[in-house]
């Protein structure tokens, strides 16, 4: 019981809901590493529940979300229940955790995460929002262990905002487990051992890998790999970048490098880089830190949440992921137009981003167009949620998952600074795009409703001026306060 | 370029401003505070010809200012008249767009809201501000989104919204262009008195001398002003919005109801908030955090219930804002008596759409020592002489422990 608001019958107090069940453990995530924490709790005796949020409906996954998938999956993944048992049917492991007793939730997202600590008491205990197809709920945690992955890099040039542009990820996720990528001959973006392997992969299961493209001038990736894909006949297009991706209705048709090279591909592949899952632990308040050798910003030390596998940071090999990126930023930065769209979602170009330009249903008076981020640095350090809210870039339906890394690379490079000079924009709950009826509670408490009140139940507030201190104050403050529940 | 529902001004803002213009030559003021009310306060003063430095401890807008629901249609409020004449010339006097839009509606789907929705309506037309009762079918045909559900409503002739970030960045734009300085990332860390005047203000960016001071420092106005013996009684508490993916354009986006404040903005994303609030303590510093909380999701009720036609609409984003009350919720706007050279500003949590007319007459009472254009003395700090100090706890309004909310 909280008694930390008082008697104010319009303030938080106990309003909010006690989790709807509780774990000892919850997991976010049914990767290997995700199971192997749910089952190891298990065999602990705790009670466990572990969810995934995959298979996602297929509109989402139309948003890129989880992963950019670029368009390219087949009508298969608009079928729920043939996903459901792709999902299991493709990690056995899933068995053995039901089998050692973890409560298993798949196509059950975790939109957000809630503590009480700065800035917030009202919770009844630290809970995990959940969601799955039909509607939301809240769970409780003794201990909450992230496992919730890395996902696709995107890096934008020219044309790279239509279907047909994808990442390795989602390319690994359409071919192996749901066996539904609809593209027929690819190019790979990047030759570190992601790429390379990514190459490999789409060989084996028939796809005609049409090259792999590398800025560097040699292939980067582990020496055994980058030989295998030699040996498949894969060619190497070395210290060269797409230029321009060249399509009609259904996306890409071919793609133009800078050396000039011309191939023709319904598919490109973006596979420069993975970054750390890391939105959960941003979105509730989370520490993170930048490590260029584990993917970039993943989380930092979190009492209460233990985070592992890729989100926690990928395998250190020595190869610094953030400097490659950013070379490989520069140079389709260089490439790129300045009306290329950087934010697909918001239509944000790189001038507009660049210029800190308000979206183009604003005027830009002569003020406005004289403004730019070079302006903005003059006033102190460039706040990365500041740039988002002027420009917009990043704030779309896919929640930044195409852009908010790219952005924060082009701001850094025009600062003339290292990768963070401009931080990683924050993530905000929900992580995912979810539905209003989706997200709502249906099912709230009576006090809740009653509680209700639209601006902090203050009657005297909305007295007109004129009344005050008049007979009709008090008339005033009644009927206003009356109406405020529902 | 003004309202249907509100009188003619005798004036247009641009005769205004030829007006002041050099009536604060050479004056220097510093204001505490880039938030809406200190930014739009600045630019009054620096259209005045002030020299205007504005003292932020982080960036300008960063709080409640850049973060709320974008209404501005606060019948009320003694500004109200003011800010109805200026908004819809803001863009062209600032020279920044601010999303701007005119017009309201307030919507019922319960007898109560609507009997409420009622009354507020008649107790606008007494004022003479113009609002139109609407049935259900007219509702629906304005409201493309609305559903069955809905009783009725009302539509307010005047007032409008505007776009929180994109306004203030505007204001703190303008008043750069006007010659003013903004020194973010600078809290505050006293200030230097001589002759019942501040003389200068101290900050961690160092010393600015100053002929005049606004605080408007939103909740942290009270440990500053403790600084110059002054009390200014606040209580701090958290509110939080959601905002949905677009949604096709309606053709007034300042439609809410149902307990929900807020707008569809001119992307087309619906952003609302309402409910329940937590109070908080107070840090110097400014907030430790701005968390949102499962609020969001009787939020997303609402907004589903409000708009059944949009229900299927993603949810992208919430976030919190923390914002000052006065013990009876009225704006401070007052110029003290000692230090006398010293204004205090606090618009009690209804501080943005009121910004346009707030600043009007913080650069009255700087420059004049009377506001213009409005009466504004039932807002001074004296009403609450003698208040105890344990306002907050006869209001019910205990703040978070403070120990959990450090």
């Amino acid at each position: 019981m909280h008694l930390n608001n008082g008697t104010d019958p319009h303030a938080i107090g106990t309003k909010l809901p006690a989790p709807e069940a509780r774990y000892d453990m919850v997991v976010v995530g049914a990767g290997p590493s995700g199971l192997a924490a749910a089952i190891a709790g298990a065999g602990e005796g705790k009670s466990v529940l572990l969810v995934d949020e995959n298979p996602i409906p297929g509109a989402a996954m139309g948003n890129d979300v989880p992963l950019l998938f670029g368009g390219r999956m087949t009508a298969a993944t608009q079928n729920a229940e043939r996903m459901l048992e792709t999902v299991f049917m493709s990690e056995p492991m899933l068995e053995a955790a039901m089998e050692a007793g973890v409560e298993v939730l798949l196509g059950t997202s975790a939109w957000g995460v809630y503590r009480n600590g700065p800035g917030i008491t009202g919770l009844p205990e630290n809970v995990v929002a959940l969601a799955d197809k039909d509607r939301g709920w809240i769970a409780g945690y003794g201990e909450l262990v992230l496992a919730t992955g890395a996902r696709d890099l995107a890096i934008g040039f020219p044309g790279w905002n239509q279907p047909g542009v994808m990442g390795a990820a989602a390319l690994e996720r359409l071919l192996t487990r749901y066996e539904a990528f609809a593209g027929k001959r690819v190019l790979i973006v990047g030759s570190h051992d992601l790429a390379l392997s990514t190459a490999l992969l789409a060989r084996e299961k028939g796809v005609d890998v049409a090259g792999v493209v590398e800025v560097r001038n040699a292939p980067q990736g582990d020496a055994a790999l980058a030989e295998a894909v030699r040996a498949a006949q894969i060619p190497f297009y070395l210290d060269d970048a797409p230029a321009e991706a060249i399509g009609g209705i259904d996306g890409v048709e071919r793609v133009r490098l800078r050396s000039g090279a011309e191939i023709a591909v319904d598919t490109i592949v973006l596979a420069i880089g993975l970054v750390p899952s890391i939105e959960l632990v941003d979105a509730m308040g989370g520490k993170r830190v930048l490590d260029g050798a584990r993917g970039g910003y993943i989380p930092g030390d979190n009492a209460g949440v233990t985070c592992v596998g890729d989100c926690a940071g990928l395998a250190d090999t020595g190869f610094d992921h953030v400097e490659y990126r950013m070379e490989w930023a520069r140079e389709l930065g260089k490439l790129s137009a300045p009306d290329t769209i950087v934010c697909q979602c918001e239509e944000v170009t790189r001038a507009d981003l660049l210029g800190v330009q308000p979206p183009r249903y604003l005027e830009r008076p002569a003020p406005m167009a004289a403004r730019s981020l070079d302006t903005l640095i003059k006033d102190g350090p460039p706040n990365p949620d500041q740039i988002k809210r002027l420009t917009r870039a990043g704030m779309g339906v896919c929640q930044g998952r195409r852009c908010r890394d790219q952005v924060a690379m082009m701001l850094a490079t025009a600062a003339n600074g290292p990768f963070g000079t401009v931080p990683l924009a924050t993530h905000r709950a929900p992580v995912r795009p979810l539905p209003l009826r989706i997200l709502a509670d249906w099912e709230e408490s009576e006090d809740m409703r009653a509680g209700w009140d639209v601006w902090f139940g203050i009657p005297t507030q909305w007295v007109p001026y004129r009344d005050i201190d008049t007979p009709r104050e008090r008339e005033h403050q009644q009927a206003i306060a009356e109406g405020w529940s529902l | 370029m003004s309202y249907v529902g509100m009188p003619t001004p005798s004036e247009t803002p641009q005769e205004t401003m030829a007006k002041i213009a050099g009536t604060a030559a050479k004056m220097k003021v510093v204001i505490v505070g880039g938030g809406v009310s200190g930014l739009s306060a600045g630019w009054w003063l620096a259209r005045s010809g002030a020299q205007v430095t504005v003292l932020d401890k982080g960036i300008v807008g960063w709080e409640a200012s850049g973060r709320n629901g974008g209404g501005a249609s606060h019948y009320q409020s003694p500004l109200f008249e003011e800010e109805q004449r200026m908004w819809p010339h803001m863009d062209e006097l600032l020279g920044y767009p601010t999303e701007h839009q005119q017009e309201r509606l307030v919507i019922a789907i319960s007898p109560k809201q609507l009997n409420q929705y009622h009354y507020l309506a008649k107790m606008n037309n007494d004022m003479g501000y113009r609002v139109d009762l609407l049935t259900g079918d007219q509702v629906r045909a304005m409201v493309p989104l609305a559903g069955d559900n809905c009783l009725g409503g009302m539509h307010y002739r005047f007032g409008g919204h505007a776009n929180p970030q994109r306004s203030v960045q505007a204001y703190a734009w303008a008043l750069q262009d006007l010659g003013g300085r903004i020194v973010q990332h600078s809290p505050v860390t006293g200030f230097e008195t001589e002759g019942g005047k501040v003389i200068a203000v101290h900050a961690t960016s160092g010393r600015h001398e100053c002929d005049a001071v606004v605080v408007a420092a939103g909740p942290q106005i009270q440990a500053l002003m403790a600084k110059l013996g002054v009390e200014v009684p606040l209580a701090a508490a958290r509110a939080e919005m959601i905002v949905t993916e677009p949604a096709p354009m309606m053709p007034i986006g300042g439609v809410d109801g149902n307990g929900l404040y807020g707008r569809q903005t001119l992307r087309g994303n619906l952003a609302y908030g309402g409910g329940p609030h937590e109070w908080l303590e107070t840090f110097e510093a400014g907030p430790p955090a701005r968390p949102s909380s499962p609020l969001t999701r009787n939020l997303a009720r609402r907004v589903a219930e409000l708009f059944p036609k949009a229900a299927h609409l993603n949810v992208i984003r919430s976030w919190a804002g923390i914002v000052e009350n006065t013990p009876d919720g009225r704006p401070i706007i007052d110029r003290m008596k000692d230090p006398e050279n010293v204004t205090v500003v606090t618009m009690s949590g209804v501080g943005f759409g009121l910004s346009p007319a707030s600043g009007h007459a913080v650069r009255d009472l700087v420059v004049d020592g009377q506001c213009s254009f409005t009466d504004v003395a039932k807002l001074s700090l004296s009403r609450f002489d003698g208040i105890g100090a344990d306002w907050r706890e006869q209001r019910g309004w205990q703040p978070a422990k403070a120990e959990l909310a450090a």
